[in-house]
């Protein structure tokens, strides 16, 4: 009855032989999906104020940011704007704008959003002068940039 | 002499290498996806036009530096911005402006009190939000966003009484596979409830 070994019990070792390609596939997902931080912020890191009725962000090619918040030195007081790695006056906003533009092509910059990174403790003096400047060169489309949340109270 | 040959490359260490490269992808990765709420600035004309507005179809809100709410001169919170601002827009009490050649007529996708003293037509209706410098920019993003949720609110609304869907469907529709007939109800539901606001100069 030699004919009817029993089989050998106890699973075979799994194969790790395709596990290169598993690693391979989740890096180029990453690398794909990646974006380095462009920027280093000068400024105290703002924090976003939340609402619910948030657009996300399209093209993000076409965005300009402009961060405002508290200076890292604590005696500092006051908003500090910040674009492109150093800490700007307002009335560079404009240069700054023109100089993003100059970076696109002429049919997209009609498309061209500026998104306004600011820190819910900021004034809104200085956002009303920075949508003053925009609204000088015609950079129409903005956006407050904010969290996705309901806690409205958390805001002030 | 003998050739030497050459031995086949071990590809064993093929996994840690792709291994070490996805972490380092893993830690420097940053998703966040940049929302906010998207507007649309006033351009600027040198003529001056005195438009003449009723003072009933402006639903005034003031703002001042302690964060402190008022709306029509009346103290009121955050949180009442939505509710107050439906009301007003969705009022209805009288004539659109006639625009070429058609007619004023009433309100006809209102579901308001049609209270004569209020907002006569949602087209006519203009929010003012007044602010003061002083006042923080987390106030100033919560009321626009309570505005922004009243209009949204009324389109949806209107949205599922019109065409048994709710404006954000309609968006997510066309965002995923847009189309002309979806264009024209997102554009129609737009045009029975412009966004009008007006921010007037800051209170020094």
């Amino acid at each position: 009855m030699s004919k009817f070994k029993k089989k050998k019990k106890g699973l075979p070792a799994i194969s790790t032989a395709s596990l290169p390609d598993i690693v391979f596939m989740l890096l180029f997902f990453f690398m794909v999906s990646t974006t380095m931080r462009e920027t280093d912020l000068v400024i105290k890191k703002p924090v976003l104020p939340q609402a619910s009725e948030v657009k996300k962000l399209e093209q993000k090619s076409l965005v300009s940011t402009i961060y405002v918040g508290k200076s890292k030195d604590s005696r500092v007081s006051g908003d500090k704007i910040q674009a492109n790695d150093k800490i700007i006056d307002v009335k560079d906003v404009i240069s700054f704008i023109f100089s993003e533009r100059a970076s696109r092509k002429e049919e997209e910059v009609k498309f061209m959003t500026t998104s306004i990174k600011a820190d819910k403790e900021a004034n809104v003096g200085t956002i009303i002068d920075i949508k003053e400047k925009l609204r000088d060169i015609d950079a129409l489309k903005i956006s407050f940039s904010t969290t996705r949340g309901t806690d409205i109270k958390s805001n002030f | 002499m003998a050739r030497r040959e050459i031995g086949e490359i071990n590809a064993g260490s093929m996994a840690d290498i792709a291994f070490l490269l996805l972490i380092f992808f893993l830690v420097t990765t940053t998703m966040d996806v940049d929302s906010g709420i998207a507007r649309k600035l006033p351009e600027k004309t040198d003529i001056k036009s005195d438009v003449i507005v009723k003072e009933k179809n402006v639903l005034d809100i003031v703002v001042n530096r302690n964060n402190q709410l008022l709306v029509e001169n009346e103290y009121v919170q955050v949180t009442d911005v939505k509710r107050l601002a439906m009301k007003f827009l969705n009022n209805g009490g009288g004539l659109s402006t006639p625009t070429d050649g058609k007619p004023a007529e009433p309100c006809d996708y209102c579901t308001g009190d049609k209270d004569p003293s209020s907002s006569d037509h949602p087209t006519k209706a203009i929010i003012s939000l007044q602010s003061d410098r002083g006042t923080s920019y987390g106030m100033y993003i919560s009321i626009q966003n309570e505005i922004e949720a009243a209009y949204n609110q009324l389109r949806n609304d209107l949205g599922k009484r019109l065409y048994n869907r709710s404006y954000d469907e309609l968006l997510k529709e066309y965002s995923d596979n847009p189309s002309e007939s979806i264009n024209v109800k997102i554009s129609n539901l737009k045009d029975k409830f412009p966004q009008i606001i007006s921010e007037p100069e800051p209170i020094k």
